[in-house]
């Protein structure tokens, strides 16, 4: 049986342990809140980019040249370039585990494709490196605070690697932010360029203009041809998707964390909890026997 | 028709402007267009320049590098890669970049460099403009 000494220092650096989670859980609360505010400021740009490109696609469809868009092409995919967006660092339960079990299965479904890792985050990094993957970049300490430049930068070279017809597709896997409970896992392809629908939301404003039942391509005045302004368009599109994962993936990360440092600190309460009573057991132990040494000493003096 | 219209400028990491303004003036690529209420809906590239507009009165002036307007309805929506309220930009600073600009185009030797020491001398003039016409003009 453990000396009482032993249990209240256990107790102890367990009060500490729960100390520092408590003070995690409070840190990862407010960086969660400054992630999401960066997220909602990007939020205007990202609604007005994709309507703007879903009605310049549609316009610019009319028009044979659009299948010529690079960033459009599909071709077949033979080289496929995969982004992994996870944290630098852990101590966010299941966060990077669980979207590396993802990738795994895209890597797996795909095993007939050469397969490129760009990794965003020193977790995915480590990752893919152990195991041996194509890992052609890395970027660590961007995550954090994500930038759109650096988003930009990774976002270039994707489309470089493209349009040099060295990748056929670029898959981006992350972990966007749903809710503080649950991280919504997300695997989907930035290139080719799938041009979004226009949205319902938006619909309104567009129907004053077309007519009731009117579809909603705007029939703009280009100040440059259609096409051109989709040149320059698409890649801002890809690099916006990129900033957008990576804003979704640090309040994902922050909200995973702050689930698994409440967790962490209700379990030290647990385990506190625990100790305490194992400590008191034995302290009343020791207080009987002393009592029966004391009574049956007594007994055996009269 | 109104007299005033929605003008929004954002930016990747943020929104700047979102109010209603009776007249703007935009950097196109091919030349500055000025846009008032009920203008035909219109799309086109920014260049770096100037963005100047009329709210209530009073004029503001951003710098901007680059990027889309749409007009549409009774919205102007900018989007720009770069935006910076003009009374942000302190005059001598951007003068400084310019000069750094030229600088940079004059030891270009590489087509690449001297493309994107021109791209720089554009936007250091664009803010250089932009602060100087807020500071000439009392806001």
């Amino acid at each position: 049986m453990p000396s009482l000494i032993d249990i209240r220092r256990r107790i102890r650096s367990v009060k500490n342990m729960q100390q520092i989670t408590k003070a995690m859980k409070m840190v990862s609360a407010a960086k969660l809140r400054r992630a999401q505010e960066h997220a909602l400021a990007s939020r205007p740009y990202a609604n007005m980019m994709q309507r703007v490109l879903s009605n310049v696609a549609a316009a610019a469809a009319a028009n044979p040249d659009i299948a010529e868009l690079p960033l459009l092409a599909a071709r077949e995919e033979k080289r496929i370039q995969l982004i992994v967006v996870s944290s630098d660092t852990g101590l966010a339960g299941a966060f990077n585990s669980n979207l590396f079990r993802m990738s795994q299965r895209f890597v797996d479904e795909h095993s007939g494709a050469e397969l490129r890792v760009e990794t965003i985050g020193r977790k995915s990094r480590d990752y893919f490196r152990k195991r041996n993957f194509n890992v052609t970049g890395d970027y660590i300490g961007i995550v954090d605070k994500p930038t759109y430049e650096k988003a930009a930068e990774i976002a270039d070279k994707m489309i470089d690697l493209y349009g040099k017809a060295e990748v056929d597709a670029v898959y981006i896997a992350v972990n966007e932010f749903k809710t503080v409970m649950a991280p919504n896992l997300v695997l989907k392809r930035i290139l080719p360029v799938e041009v979004p629908e226009a949205s319902p939301g938006n619909k309104n404003e567009e129907d004053k203009l077309s007519g009731p039942g009117g579809d909603q391509v705007v029939d703009y005045i280009y100040e440059e041809p259609p096409q051109e302004i989709l040149r320059a368009l698409l890649p801002k599109y890809v690099e916006m998707e990129i900033y957008r994962a990576m804003l979704e993936s640090i309040s994902a990360y922050h909200a995973a964390r702050m689930a698994a440092m409440d967790a962490a600190t209700s379990n030290a309460g647990d385990v506190i909890q625990d100790l305490t009573l194992t400590m008191n057991r034995i302290r009343q132990d020791r207080i009987t026997r002393e009592i029966i040494e004391i009574v049956s000493g007594a007994a055996a003096l009269s | 028709m109104a007299d005033t219209f929605q003008l929004e400028v954002a930016t990747p990491e943020r929104l700047f402007v979102d109010e209603q303004v009776s007249w703007v003036e935009l950097p196109g690529k091919e030349g500055y267009m000025g846009v008032l209420a009920g203008h035909a809906p219109l799309l086109s590239i920014l260049g770096a320049g100037v963005l100047t507009y009329t709210s209530g009165g009073s004029d503001e002036v951003l710098a901007l590098d680059g990027g889309f307007v749409e007009v549409l309805g009774d919205h102007v929506r900018v989007l720009a890669d770069h935006a910076e309220f003009a009374r942000d930009i302190s005059i001598d600073a951007a003068r400084r970049q310019l000069e750094e600009a030229n600088n940079a185009l004059n030891n270009a030797h590489e087509p690449h460099d001297s493309a994107a020491a021109l791209r720089a001398i554009n936007q250091a003039q664009a803010r250089l403009d932009a602060a100087e016409r807020s500071t000439g003009r009392p806001a």
